[in-house]
């Protein structure tokens, strides 16, 4: 698959202070990237690199296979953009802006009502954006990335300022995308709606890509524990007996009444969980979580990890 | 072309919005009535028309007020859409950037030129229907209105080259009054205090002429004195400009050239802005 986003060895420089360095990136066609990091980290740094807004001080960066900086017209319009706390023209109302950008990338401005109607917005669409609340500008703000059925979608902080009903929508709408083949960049602070969502994941910590990946695979880079928890029959009082059975590749983290919690590599996961099978009789329930997001990002933003 | 026209009609429909028009309208408007009836006052003395005497007085205005109108305008074209957040987003849209700083000029020019037309044609025709003008007369009115616009074009895009030129807002504020203040209150005076000073030793009639023409609202001064040789009476320091022969023709070229260099200026500048 062709490369619709390519950063290769780009660094940035803001006044002599390093915002990026040496990041070397491809998202492919119809990929849906995830990037996470602290603020400060160089998520919009990256996204500004990716539009043309900013020039990388080292290296090459490429959108739709042109260098963003000089792409043609016609090309930026296949791009849609939703920048971090959206701003838009207060004085217009939320029909007139969305007008406006529609006139803009050369689009029908029927292509207007029914992306309002989509996202909600159908019937405050005659009211400034002045009076809009930050989640009907976040609302609308999508709206205008998704004129002109966009190939890539750079979304900054898509969900801030959404009700949880909201993001439901707004995900399902990304899910209905991918449909389309639509190629997404998306930078999110929200790790738990995202979990479950990207194709890859990228961490950035102080400008680098300390990790990328997929969830499996950053899991297993990191090394953290799956944690499992066991429910043993109310009637059997032999929990501490149970637990000493349970191998050297267990570790017991907590025993309490009838529940064992147990942490192993991931490695030795099914190695456990088969032995855990084998305690049939005395075991009534049994969950395991994996090494979740919040616990990897954790791990791979802390000061100190290696790169 | 076209994002050209959709970015000016954007600005026009804010200036709507946010009274701009109305409020330049009707400023404009009422100096320029008082200014007609009030200005018939003095015309028996020197035998002048009330359309003369008032083309002589709101070119006086103009100078004061144009400027000032046009800065507050266009200050914050740039750095106010970049403070708003509105740049960024609109930067990623197929609209070349000196097509943006085009856009918003000829959307800002538009507001400032309803206000110029509807403004000063009320007096027009507040004069017109008491019989108190001439042909003359009426070809210097209608020179006023278009040197007029082009005055307020000038400081258009003095402001944006301000507005280019910084990353605070208040700063854009503070820099159009300093540039008010310099060019249509400072200028004259600074010039004529070194006149006074020199005793007319080192700078000749001809180089003070054109120290003055320098500046731009003193060449529409000149441009409008030179169009309407009646309203000499109220020339003040640009009637030197006549004296020493400068015409309207190199009145209108510096004027254009104040237009356009800022306005290149700050197309350079955004192009290689980042955001």
């Amino acid at each position: 698959m062709s490369a619709m986003i390519d950063f290769a060895d780009v660094s940035k420089r803001y006044n002599g202070k390093d915002v990026l360095q040496n990041v070397d990136l491809h998202v492919a066609e119809s990929e849906y990237l995830m990037v996470l990091g602290h603020n400060g980290a160089g998520k919009t740094t990256l996204m500004k690199l990716a539009l043309g807004l900013a020039k990388p001080s080292n290296g090459e960066v490429r959108l739709l296979g042109e260098n963003p900086l000089q792409i043609l017209a016609m090309a930026h319009g296949h791009v849609g953009y939703l920048p971090e706390n959206v701003s838009l023209y207060p004085n217009l109302t939320g029909r007139e802006a969305l007008n406006f950008y529609a006139r803009l990338k050369g689009e029908p401005l029927s292509a207007c009502d029914p992306l309002l109607e989509r996202l909600g917005l159908a019937s405050t669409a005659a009211r400034r954006i002045a009076t809009y609340s930050k989640g009907m500008r976040q609302r609308l703000g999508l709206a205008q990335a998704l004129l002109g059925r966009p190939r890539v979608l750079f979304l900054d902080e898509p969900t801030s300022g959404l009700d949880p009903a909201l993001r439901r929508d707004f995900y399902d709408l990304l899910g209905d995308l991918k449909h389309d083949g639509v190629t997404v960049f998306l930078s999110s602070h929200a790790l738990s709606e995202i979990e479950s969502f990207g194709d890859r994941l990228i961490i950035l910590r102080q400008g680098h890509i300390a990790a990328g990946g997929t969830l499996d695979e950053l899991r297993h880079a990191t090394g953290l524990p799956v944690r499992l928890r066991l429910c043993v029959r109310p009637d059997l009082a032999q929990t501490t007996r149970i637990a000493s059975e349970l191998g050297p590749k267990v570790t017991v983290d907590e025993i309490n009444g009838h529940t064992i919690d147990l942490s192993c590599s991931l490695a030795d996961k099914m190695e456990v969980v088969r032995h855990i099978v084998r305690l049939d009789a005395l075991v009534e329930d049994l969950d395991i979580e994996p090494p979740g997001l919040e616990e990897i990002y954790e791990y791979f933003s802390a000061a100190g990890q290696p790169q | 072309m076209k994002t050209i026209v959709i970015i000016a009609a954007k600005e026009l429909r804010d200036g709507f919005r946010n009274r701009w028009i109305f409020a330049a309208i009707v400023l404009l408007a009422t100096l320029a009535l008082v200014l007609a009836l009030v200005g018939s006052a003095p015309v028996g003395a020197i035998k002048a028309s009330p359309l003369n005497t008032t083309v002589a007085s709101l070119s006086s205005l103009g100078v004061y007020l144009l400027p000032l109108i046009a800065l507050m305008l266009s200050y914050n074209a740039l750095v106010g859409e970049f403070e708003h957040g509105t740049m960024v987003l609109l930067l990623t849209y197929p609209a070349p950037r000196w097509q943006v700083v085009i856009g918003k000029f000829v959307g800002h020019l538009s507001i400032l030129t309803l206000a110029i037309v509807i403004g000063y044609g009320l007096s027009g025709i507040g004069i017109a229907l008491t019989g108190g003008a001439d042909a003359q007369g009426w070809s210097a009115f209608a020179a006023l209105i278009g040197s007029s616009i082009l005055l307020g074009a000038i400081f258009i895009s003095l402001g944006y080259l301000i507005s280019s030129l910084t990353t605070d807002g208040n700063k854009a504020a503070g820099m159009a009054v300093g540039l008010w203040v310099l060019l249509v209150v400072m200028y004259d005076l600074a010039l004529l205090g070194v006149l006074i000073a020199d005793k007319g030793e080192t700078i000749s009639e001809q180089l003070f002429s054109w120290l003055m023409l320098i500046n731009p609202t003193d060449a529409y001064r000149v441009f409008n004195l030179t169009m309407f040789q009646n309203v000499n009476v109220s020339a003040g320091l640009a009637g030197v400009g006549l004296k020493v022969g400068i015409g309207a023709m190199t009145s209108l070229i510096v004027m254009a050239v104040w237009c356009v260099a800022p306005l290149a200026a700050t197309i350079y500048i955004f192009q290689h802005r980042e955001v």
